[in-house]
């Protein structure tokens, strides 16, 4: 077993790990990070999107060693401090979550969207692919376009 | 805690249907019965004045604490529903309390009283004892503060979390409640307030947990960190119920990481250091298993056998003409976001477990029973969950993780993955529906309604099959005028593990009906909605039509290819009305642009919250008509992920959502489940109207 040190959240880590373990159960298992969540495994439901080096990814099929020295940042790591990120804002003033559950992962994937496309058009947040079995889609959208104003 | 016989128990029943107890403590705690009619809400029988020390077993029990938080351990779990803030919000309103000092944790599994989710019933059991329960704690604050002022109690008024005075003094709860613990018979009413002075019920709110959700601090089962309790995975068979044969598990023992291997009697547990360990070895398993007795069968022979099991339609009245329509639903599974995931820590004389259930009582029960302990040595910790959709009816990784804890010697955290959940889960029963309108004279004389459900079969059942499927009676609600209105239903057993989805038969049952309303309206040259308006009976119904129609534009000129549909329903006390917009320029990959819906739920504690439940029901009618089932094939089912489980994204959600919360002063009605049907009818007869097709078979893209 390898170590592996990267940035998590602004922070330094690291961890004594298999190099093909994947990200996620390094947070959630040996970090206790648990945020980001398992909803499939393969990369599909999405709900444990996070951010590496800014960009999105889904930490279920990224192997921990594709991280090495790099940051790697997770729901817990978007707020400044008790300042939330607008995405975050946007979600809590729309009242966006009913479980919850895939919201940590659809709040990072819309805020990398934002941060590479700062006003999506509604094709862009068509192009989403975070399951949310609750079906709070529309108010999803409506966050999106609101983070984006307020953002900009 | 001291127990005190109740003072009052000669009253009788009658006398204390809404009876609040006050449980001795050093702090302001009382408690309000559950299970009583919501009904007598408004203080019909006024609350007992004082009284009774009592345990907290069967009540809904609200304390006040030094710190100044309000706390009520709720006998319901939040999946999603938004139910603890519904609950806090009756709460605030009642003890004029700020939204933010309540708390209403989830309560553990009691052994008594209705600690049931699920009928969408929480909101209507809740709502009369919840404000009686504050309103009592108000009370007693109120005379507490007059005691220590030495002011008459009716000058002091109530409002965010303190008493206060006509000269501007004020007093926190929290520092009023020793004193206000010991007030037996308080000076002011323990009456509720009218509904004119609510100001908290009825006010659109953010949900209490909305911040720790954003934040990712809000705790689901698998975030847990309980002391030494190891992430275990299960190898299941690949068809549906399919049999060990025989185990070789030297390669996977061999595997760093891993503590232990459980047979269990769907599968072989796996317990390791973490998640990645356990699938690793779980995957270095080698198994042979048997078919499962489903093997022979597969869709076409499953839908042919419940097509067969429809009960034959008698002659229809002489000399109508007849509209019939039959209708073929799939399996649907339920797959909440997060996979059932239970902890357990099962020690030779007592054990503990954590994980989000609907039936925490009949748990509790169940797992007593297999673990061979007293109902009294098993702790059940209710934890949110991930959404459910009555998949959390029952208990399954919750049973796995007891046996496999027990048979290990250790803590354990198991998860199923989310093949397991489609391939092994539960499953919305597929049926078949053959139904008829007889017409004469431009009316319908006679509205029959047959059909045939797959129920679960008692043989073959192993620990984990706890059938909540109900086979789905005729239709008899009477919603249209339509005449002699009947049906009768049949079905067929399979060793299948199904359970009630949201809005159980109605989801199916109702939408066929609402498709066969369309074609009728069809064949007699009328509107759907003008002929609605002049069949339906309810007049709360045609309002919430008359809503949607009036809102969505009803009858706008549509481009080739696009069309508008409406459906309506009516359960659980409440009525709704949907209409929907879809682009199905190509048919083969229709998308829904536009939906509106109109309910009438009686007092909608929290609109926003409404609004919240009517939108998933949208996006759950136009999966299960346009995208999302399963299929059986040779005994096992054919999906396995997001990936082919075609659950709607957010490009298949429609762009604009709209929902109109119909103002009524009456008791709150059921509204978790209520737009299911009204929304996959709506879907499906707008699909009509875009194409000319005419399709019987749901989900289309099968």
């Amino acid at each position: 077993m390898r170590s592996y040190s990267f940035v998590l959240n602004g922070r330094p880590v690291t961890v004594e790990a298999p190099a093909d373990m994947p990200l996620l159960w390094v947070l959630r298992d040996l970090l206790g990070v648990t945020g980001p969540k398992y909803g499939c495994g393969v990369g599909v439901c999405r709900a444990c999107t996070s951010h590496l080096d800014g960009a999105e990814i889904q930490p279920c099929t990224v192997p921990v060693a594709d991280c090495a020295d790099r940051a790697v940042t997770t729901i817990e790591g978007l707020a400044d401090g008790d300042t939330l990120h607008p995405v975050q804002q946007a979600w809590l003033d729309g009242d966006v979550a009913q479980c919850g559950f895939c919201q940590p992962g659809q709040i990072m994937a819309a805020a990398a969207l934002l941060a590479r496309t700062p006003h999506p058009t509604d094709a862009d947040i068509d192009a989403i692919e975070n399951v949310c079995r609750c079906g709070t889609y529309p108010r999803i959208r409506e966050a999106i376009k609101k983070a984006a104003k307020n953002g900009s | 805690m001291d127990r005190r016989e109740p003072r009052q128990a000669a009253a009788g029943p009658s006398r204390r249907r809404f009876m609040v107890y006050t449980v001795a403590a050093t702090t302001l705690t009382v408690a309000a019965p559950l299970g009583c009619d919501p009904s007598r809400a408004d203080g019909a029988t006024p609350p007992s004045d004082v009284l009774v020390t009592g345990t907290d077993e069967e009540m809904l029990v609200l304390e006040v604490t030094a710190a100044n938080e309000v706390v009520v351990r709720l006998p319901r779990v939040e999946v999603g529903q938004g139910i603890t803030t519904a609950v806090a919000m009756m709460i605030a309103e009642e003890l004029d309390a700020r939204l933010a000092d309540v708390r209403i944790p989830l309560a553990d599994a009691r052994s008594k009283g209705n600690q049931y989710t699920g009928g969408s019933s929480s909101v209507s059991s809740l709502y009369g004892p919840a404000r009686q329960l504050a309103a009592t704690a108000r009370a007693r604050l109120v005379t507490a503060a007059a005691r220590r002022w030495r002011l008459p109690a009716h000058v002091l008024r109530t409002r965010n979390t303190e008493v206060v005075a006509p000269d501007g003094r004020t007093a926190t709860f929290g520092s009023l409640t020793a004193s206000a613990a010991r007030i037996r018979v308080p000076d002011v009413s323990s009456k509720p307030k009218p509904a004119s002075r609510h100001r908290v019920i009825g006010k659109p709110t953010t949900r209490i947990d909305a911040r720790d959700i954003v934040t990712g601090a809000a705790k689901y089962a698998g975030d847990l960190a309980v002391k030494g309790a190891k992430p275990t995975v299960v190898a299941r068979p690949p068809t549906l119920r399919g049999r060990l044969v025989s185990l070789d598990d030297t390669a996977a023992r061999a595997l760093p990481g891993v503590h232990a291997v459980v047979k269990l009697p769907g599968g072989v547990a796996v317990v390791a250091e973490t998640f990645h360990h356990a699938f690793q070895a779980r995957d270095a398993l080698r198994i042979t298993w048997a078919d499962g007795p489903l093997v022979p069968l597969s869709d076409r022979q499953i839908r042919s056998r419940l097509r067969a099991a429809v009960p034959r339609l008698a002659a229809p009245p002489h000399g109508s003409t007849q509209i019939e329509g039959e209708f073929a639903f799939a399996f649907v599974s339920h797959a909440p976001m997060e996979v059932l995931t239970a902890v357990a820590d099962v020690r030779a004389d007592r054990a503990e477990l954590w994980f989000a259930t609907q039936t925490p009582m009949d748990a509790r029960e169940t797992l007593a029973g297999l673990l061979g302990l007293p109902k009294t040595a098993v702790r059940v910790h209710v934890l949110r969950g991930g959404g459910s959709f009555g998949r959390r009816l029952t208990f399954d990784a919750a049973i796995e993780a007891a046996l496999v804890s027990k048979a290990a010697h250790r803590p354990v955290k198991l998860m199923w993955s989310r093949g397991d959940d489609i391939r092994h889960g539960r499953m919305r029963p597929a049926d078949h529906h053959r139904i008829r309108a007889s017409v004469a004279g431009g009316r319908v004389v006679a509205f029959r309604h047959m059909s045939a459900s797959v129920a679960e079969s008692s043989d073959e059942k192993g620990l984990t099959a706890r059938s909540a499927a109900v086979r789905p009676l005729p239709s008899d609600s009477g919603l249209y005028d339509f005449g002699r209105v009947g049906g009768d239903s049949g079905g067929i057993e399979l060793p299948v593990p199904l359970g009630a989805w949201r809005s159980v038969d109605s989801g199916t049952m109702r939408t066929a009906e609402e498709i066969v309303v369309d074609d009728i309206a069809r064949a007699l040259g009328r509107d759907p909605v003008a002929f609605r308006r002049t069949t339906l009976r309810s007049r709360t119904v045609k309002a919430v039509l008359a809503k949607a129609a009036a809102a969505g534009h009803w009858g706008r000129t549509m481009p080739a290819g696009t069309a508008q549909g409406v459906a309506v329903h009516e359960e659980y006390g409440s009525a709704v009305a949907c209409l929907a917009e879809i682009d199905a320029t190509d048919p083969k990959n229709p998308r829904v642009t536009k939906v509106v819906m109109a309910a009438d739920v009686g007092t909608a504690v929290n609109p926003r919250g409404l609004e919240a439940q009517l939108m998933g029901t949208a996006v759950d009618g136009i999966s299960t008509v346009l995208r999302a089932g399963l299929h059986i094939d040779r005994g096992a089912v054919r999906e396995g992920s997001f990936a082919d489980f075609h659950y709607a994204r957010q490009r298949h959600a429609p762009l604009v959502f709209e929902a109109h919360i119909i103002p009524s002063g009456g008791e709150p009605g059921g509204a978790g489940e209520l737009g299911v049907p009204a929304a996959a009818g709506a879907v499906a007869n707008a699909y009509v109207r875009a194409t000319g097709r005419k399709p019987r078979s749901f989900p289309l893209d099968f």
